[in-house]
């Protein structure tokens, strides 16, 4: 199985073989990989809840498309059906999305070539959410640096794209499935989170900053539960710049 | 100005645009414009990559611990139990993603069955 192991470590001679174009149908291919299904199938359990809510079909995929982020839906329809204003709906989905800013800013020196524009960054960045995250951060290391904003765009869309076709499908279908089959498939995405975001780590600071983070968000979604997963990044990021200096000193 | 303020068609999708799109992307462009001053190898990197992987621990925990739907019923200590399963069984034997997963199930769904 092709999850953390990918067979195309390139050796220089073969970047001038492969174009951006077959680097972008590379990305495209992973949208047969394992967390590419995992993703999908946390979009079926969306289009039920959306259906649920008196959502459109077109509505459900619109949101699906533009933007892009599983818990910003969420939140955004519980918004909706709770009759929000559009003001403190907006406010509720800021909240749920200001997350990304720290991921993309990771994200971008990692996937920028030395000749990408910035209007290119910020079109792609669009398609960046926590699985798109944590596959590229996983996969960006095997693939030549200019090739990779190549790869993300075709990556990127295709998750995208095909993740809002599988919503209108379903809810065209209204499939169901016993609780037990989307408590099954709702245990995927943690489980996948977990394992490729550890198994991504190029040093230690990664492994502390996930064992922070995780033992740190219980408390904090006590405390503050409005603002917990940022919180918990912040914290997280303390504790692991604080392992990273006592890490240095002790090898000096 | 609700969801169900105007009868008109587009108005759900402009309400999605300015209540969804909008205060999702705009946290998009403004980390494109961080990341964009970071460089590679630097200590802000470290840092700025520290931050985004603890919480993504923390959507992990999430998960983990407070899910919404169909796995809401079911015990925390089942599913804390089915994920430390899935992990140990990650770093034990040869670190694929896809073993892990399935042994978390495999605990998770006996469980579920057991009614535990």
């Amino acid at each position: 199985m092709g999850d953390s192991e990918f067979p195309s470590s390139q050796t220089p001679a073969d970047d001038t073989v492969r174009t951006r174009f077959s680097w972008f149908l590379s990305g495209m291919a992973m949208i047969f990989s394992i967390p590419a299904f995992i993703l999908m199938t946390a979009h079926v359990g969306f289009a039920g809840f959306a259906s649920e809510n008196g959502v459109s079909l077109l509505q459900a995929t619109f949101m699906v498309a533009t933007i892009w982020a599983l818990p910003a839906n969420i939140v955004l329809i519980g918004a909706i059906s709770g009759g929000y204003s559009l003001i403190g709906a907006a406010v509720a989905v800021t909240l749920s999305s200001i997350r990304l800013m720290p991921m993309v800013a990771a994200f971008i020196p990692e996937m920028r070539g030395p000749k990408t524009r910035r209007i290119t960054l910020l079109l792609l960045a669009h398609f960046i959410a926590v699985t798109a995250w944590v596959m590229g951060m996983e996969r960006f290391r095997h693939i030549p640096r200019d090739m990779r904003v190549s790869y993300f765009a075709g990556l990127g869309i295709t998750l995208t794209v095909t993740n809002s076709l599988v919503v209108a499908l379903v809810y065209f279908l209204s499939t169901d499935f016993p609780p037990i089959v989307f408590a099954a498939l709702f245990f995927l995405t943690p489980m996948y989170f977990l394992t490729s975001l550890w198994g991504s780590a190029r040093d230690r600071s990664v492994h502390v900053a996930m064992v922070s983070g995780l033992a740190l968000f219980p408390l904090i979604h006590h405390l503050a539960p409005a603002y917990d997963l940022l919180l918990t990044g912040f914290a997280g990021g303390a504790v692991t710049m604080g392992y990273v200096r006592w890490a240095r000193g002790r090898a000096a | 100005m609700t969801w169900h303020s105007l009868t008109d068609w587009w108005w759900p999708y402009l309400f999605i645009l300015l209540a969804g799109w909008l205060p999702t992307d705009i946290w998009r462009y403004l980390g494109v414009l961080i990341g964009g001053r970071v460089r590679e190898d630097s200590d802000a990197l470290i840092a700025v990559r520290a931050v985004a992987t603890a919480l993504v621990a923390g959507v992990i925990a999430q998960l983990i611990l407070y899910p919404s739907g169909a796995l809401a019923e079911s015990s925390v200590f089942l599913r804390i139990g089915a994920a430390a399963v899935g992990f140990l069984a990650y770093l034990r034997l040869g670190r694929h993603v896809i073993v892990s997963v399935i042994a978390a199930e495999i605990v998770l769904i006996i469980g579920l069955f057991l009614n535990f």
